[in-house]
């Protein structure tokens, strides 16, 4: 059986182009699919193995892990529930009313990935435009900090650089491409410009090629310190200033090394000057599927994009202090809920060993180092495999996720309503 | 089942002004009697339908981006969990359950978003299920829509039509809006419509041929409400003469113009303005085609949100904070800034005033409706404020002694005596909004209609009265008890479903093939996922 136009909700392009090929309960085919986006397809077709619910490791159902994980919540003072970025978002509007039962502190993957980008929106704002307008109109395409030909295989193809689009008739020859990273990575290759600049020298580049887009002058030395010539900054500023539509792409180069929110502020801030000379917008790379997703429903919710606390009763934001790392490794989380996300593979060392030392409740479709530490287990259908929904493209654009193949197992939106009735009964509310 | 006795009632379609009389609910509408049931002694009080808000931006992603821009603007107005209700935070932006809660506890029970890009439709459904106890839909942005340029350049009317109903039964939206048509899709190359007779750059139309266009769609369409239109040039000096062509334009088509405060501006560009609201008013006045609301501007700290891009940078470059602009591929754009409205300031002052100079000057409230633009004048928590400027002469007169002397001087709201009745504020914050909208059951109290209703203690301060209503009834249950939710519920999504030629379909695909980057099929709004409430009002 063949499925068409499926999503591939893997990473932040959220390509709804898929044809799936379904032999025998498997999927076999994964038709215009990136590698990524194939090996995502294919993995799944794997037969289950796992029980639906496991205690301390031990076999149980659903009920009897629904209890288990309810009364870890109810009897904790300072749960933490975090992921949700490869999970749909009406998985993710219970999680934030879970959250705001429990009192407790709700993050998502947005806090290690871009969450400087959203401090960046929150600090100055952000011009920015959907990817069919990138496709439709962009001459000039920068990717900053930023790997596609890795992270966001059909990003270059499908959206930003090879289509053809309404003011770009000729696609790729009609595009100026420049990349601009510490190291050179295989994005260098469509690239037609490549700049290499020093290790943490985002910050002073950006800031630099403001200053040219303001009208002041930059000396040599101060090039030579970002490890480019004067020429190389002045040819770019002046692409920049140019063209007739501008995008620059920010990846995580740019929000997860030194400087971070400053970064991204000083990057939105060059984007902001250029619209004197140019059209111009920027857009972080979002990597997982619905990463964007769960700032929107954070943000219809509560107010705020990641790093939220109920512990008053209502929302508060403050990054460095209700974020998953920092809840963690400081050791006040007293229990976790994680939702299709593996932090005790992914979050710093004394982070992920606090999860090991607290109950730690995990839905994951996979077997994961976090389902290995966990106090209770549940495997759940993958949102847009076995299980319908909701995700948020990079450029905010929702799009309904298809079911492709039958599960036994339910769905995290399933498991989180259970978990949410059951965790009222017990704290009576 | 639930009976009102003993209230006075102001039910303006039924002709019902002030008199006490019963009123009996039934399976969530008005009906002829009820036998049992809870009885509510409104004895002393004042019983109106509950409110509707026509024109407001609480649902999408232009409101949600702002939501993620003002997190200092959350932290002023924290609102808790309740045994009831869900937390969340208010003040300029609020969070989607304490927009429904703060809607309802004001008496209001049904509330328009103005403009919803049809590519982000989910995501307005999507925050419509998260917005408790009002009814409410959308309006979707039509007039930068590159599709419908090129039908209107290429004489395709009929074509035209066919998409327009298509893209409403997409995105299951309510109506049909323009948004400085043409202007933003200069916007995309940082240019913008001065006129409505610019050419649209690549796309051969001008602003008034979309204009023409759509108002003759919706109406063959027979679509419950008519254009929506926020006209070209918002917020620049000698705008009124754009508002005056717009209304000219329609020559006797169904129009409504939207917060025509921010249109009303005499002078020159770049210029300090002065008001043109007589002018603009008259010609209201004389041509029963044409339907306002107002977008009161109110003393303070707001945040501004359009789907008018240019206008957005305008008051970026203004006053230099923060700024968000949005395009949307084909389709749209939006921008968000911060804005303080200040009563010493000259423009802001104007402001004020025109808003006040429309609701005055208008003679037949039926065709005015009350708005803030929500939140791009003010938060729709002050309606309360303005009607009491509207309806107390000396308290507007107080008001006048605050703010810019020289500014007020050139306006005629020191010269006007009028005060509303409670009658006619029924009319503008509810008989009127839904008759423009076309809601036959909403807006009065005659048998049939929803049992929307709102019970006010009387008082003399009228702010007072109209922010606390002692109930609030949504659908026959009473959800508001002395200013507090008793009761959370969910109310239904309003969406119309005109019929359209599915041969249109073909070439809206190889449009999309080429143009979008979001597949034909994945396009339209699951009517069974994203609408938990649904109901389609139907085209006469």
């Amino acid at each position: 059986m063949q499925f068409d136009n499926v999503v591939c909700a893997f990473c932040g392009c959220d390509c709804d182009d898929i044809s799936v090929t379904v032999e025998n309960g498997r999927i076999t085919q994964a038709r215009n699919a990136c590698v990524l986006g194939k090996t995502w397809f294919l993995s799944h077709s794997a037969p289950a193995h796992l029980p639906v619910a496991r205690i301390e490791g031990k076999t149980a159902s659903l009920e009897q892990g629904i209890e288990a994980a309810a009364r870890y919540l109810a009897q904790s003072r300072y749960p933490l529930i975090y992921g949700l970025s490869s999970t749909s978002c009406e998985a993710q509007r219970k999680s934030v009313e879970l959250a705001e039962v429990l009192g407790g502190c709700i993050d998502c993957c947005t806090s290690v990935c871009h969450g400087p980008s959203g401090m960046a929106l929150q600090g100055v704002g952000e011009p920015t435009c959907t990817l069919g307008e990138v496709k439709n109109r962009a001459d000039l395409v920068i990717y900053w900090g930023s790997n596609p030909a890795e992270s966001h295989p059909r990003h270059m193809t499908r959206y930003a650089v090879t289509p053809k689009g309404m003011f770009v008739p000729e696609g790729r020859k009609g595009r100026t491409v420049v990349l601009v990273d510490v190291r050179r990575t295989p994005s260098a290759r469509t690239a037609d410009i490549f700049l290499q600049i020093r290790p943490g020298k985002d910050f002073e580049a950006l800031w630099a090629l403001q200053a040219l887009a303001n009208g002041r002058e930059l000396d040599k030395a101060g090039a030579a310190e970002i490890g480019l010539t004067l020429e190389q900054l002045n040819d770019l500023a002046d692409r920049m200033m140019h063209c007739k539509f501008g995008v620059l792409f920010v990846g995580q180069g740019l929000t997860q090394t030194r400087g971070k929110h400053f970064n991204t502020s000083a990057a939105f801030l060059l984007v902001r000057a250029l619209n004197r000379h140019a059209k111009f917008a920027l857009m972080p790379m979002r990597g997982h599927g619905n990463v964007a997703g769960v700032d929107n429903v954070l943000a219809w919710q509560t107010g705020y994009p990641f790093g939220v606390n109920f512990s008053m009763g209502y929302p508060r934001f403050n990054p460095g202090e209700y974020t998953v790392v920092d809840v963690l490794s400081r050791g006040e989380a007293d229990a976790a809920l994680i939702v299709a996300s593996d932090p005790a593979a992914s979050l710093p060392g004394k982070a992920a060993r606090r999860l090991a030392e607290i109950p730690t409740i995990t839905l994951d479709a996979h077997e994961s180092e976090t389902t290995k530490i966990a106090k209770v287990a549940f495997a759940t259908a993958t949102a847009g495999i076995h299980a319908e929904g909701t995700v948020y493209r990079m450029d905010n654009i929702p799009i309904r996720l298809r079911k492709v193949l039958p599960s036994n197992y339910p769905s995290d939106e399933e498991v989180l309503s259970l978990l949410l009735a059951r965790v009222k009964e017990l704290k009576a509310c | 089942m639930l009976k009102i006795i003993n209230g006075e009632i102001y039910d303006p379609v039924n002709n019902i002004n002030g008199e006490v009389r019963e009123i009996y609910v039934d399976k969530g509408q008005i009906t002829a009697s009820v036998a049992g049931g809870r009885t509510i002694d409104a004895a002393g009080m004042v019983v109106m339908p509950g409110g509707v808000d026509m024109h407001c931006h609480i649902a999408g992603p232009k409101v949600n981006t702002a939501r993620k821009m003002r997190p200092e603007d959350h932290r002023l107005d924290p609102a808790p969990r309740t045994p009831f209700t869900r937390s969340g935070v208010g003040k300029t932006v609020p969070t989607t359950f304490v927009t429904g809660y703060r809607y309802a506890a004001m008496g209001y029970t049904t509330a328009f978003d103005a403009a919803v890009p049809p590519m982000a439709a989910r995501h307005a459904h999507e925050e419509f299920s998260d917005t408790p106890i009002i009814d409410k839909g959308f309006f979707v942005l039509m007039g930068n829509n590159e599709f419908i340029m090129r039908q209107i350049a290429a004489g395709e009317h009929e074509k035209l039509r066919h998409y327009v109903a298509w893209l409403l039964q997409a995105s299951k939206g309510y109506g049909v809006k323009l948004v400085n048509p043409g202007g933003v899709e200069m916007w995309k190359s940082l240019g913008n419509a001065r006129s409505i007779d610019d050419e649209v750059t690549g796309f051969g139309v001008t602003p008034r041929q979309i204009i023409e266009s759509l108002a003759e769609v919706c109406m063959e369409l027979r679509l419950p409400h008519c254009a929506h239109i926020h006209c070209n040039n918002l917020g620049v000096a000698g705008n009124w003469q754009t508002t005056m062509d717009t209304m000219k334009a329609l020559d006797g088509r169904r129009g409504h113009l939207a917060h025509v405060q921010f249109h009303s501006y005499g002078g020159r560009p770049g210029k300090l303005f002065t008001s043109r609201v007589q002018e603009l008013a008259e010609y209201v006045n004389t041509h029963p085609n044409l339907t306002v609301d107002i977008g009161q501007v109110l003393f303070g700290d707001t945040t501004s949100m359009t789907g008018d891009g240019p206008l957005a940078y305008m008051l970026h470059q203004i006053s230099g904070r923060k700024w968000v602009n949005v395009d949307v591929e084909n389709e749209e754009g939006c921008g968000i800034v911060p804005v303080e409205y200040k009563d010493k300031n000259y423009v802001h002052t104007t402001q004020w005033a025109i808003g006040l100079e429309w609701f005055l000057l208008i003679r037949d409230p039926w065709r005015i409706a009350l708005s803030t633009d929500h939140p791009n004048g003010a938060s729709f928590i002050a309606y309360p404020r303005i009607i009491r400027l509207l309806m107390d002469r000396e308290y507007r007169r107080e008001m006048l002694k605050h703010v810019n002397p020289k500014a007020i001087a050139k306006t005629t709201l020191p010269d006007q005596d009028r005060e509303y009745s409670l009658y006619e504020i029924a009319i503008i914050t509810r008989a009127a909004p839904a008759r423009i909208l076309g809601l036959k059951n909403k807006g009065h109290l005659g048998v049939g209609a929803d049992a929307d209703i709102t019970i006010y203690d009387k008082n003399e301060d009228k702010e007072k009265m109209f922010s606390s209503p002692r109930y609030v009834i949504k659908e026959g249950e009473v959800l508001v008890e002395d200013g507090h939710i008793r009761q959370e519920t969910y109310g239904r999504t309003l969406y119309v479903s005109p019929q359209y030629d599915p041969a249109v379909e073909k070439d809206i695909r190889e449009y999309f093939d080429r143009y979008y980057t979001i597949q034909f099929e994945n396009y339209p709004v699951q009517l069974e996922n994203y609408l938990p409430r649904p109901e389609e009002v139907a085209i006469d």
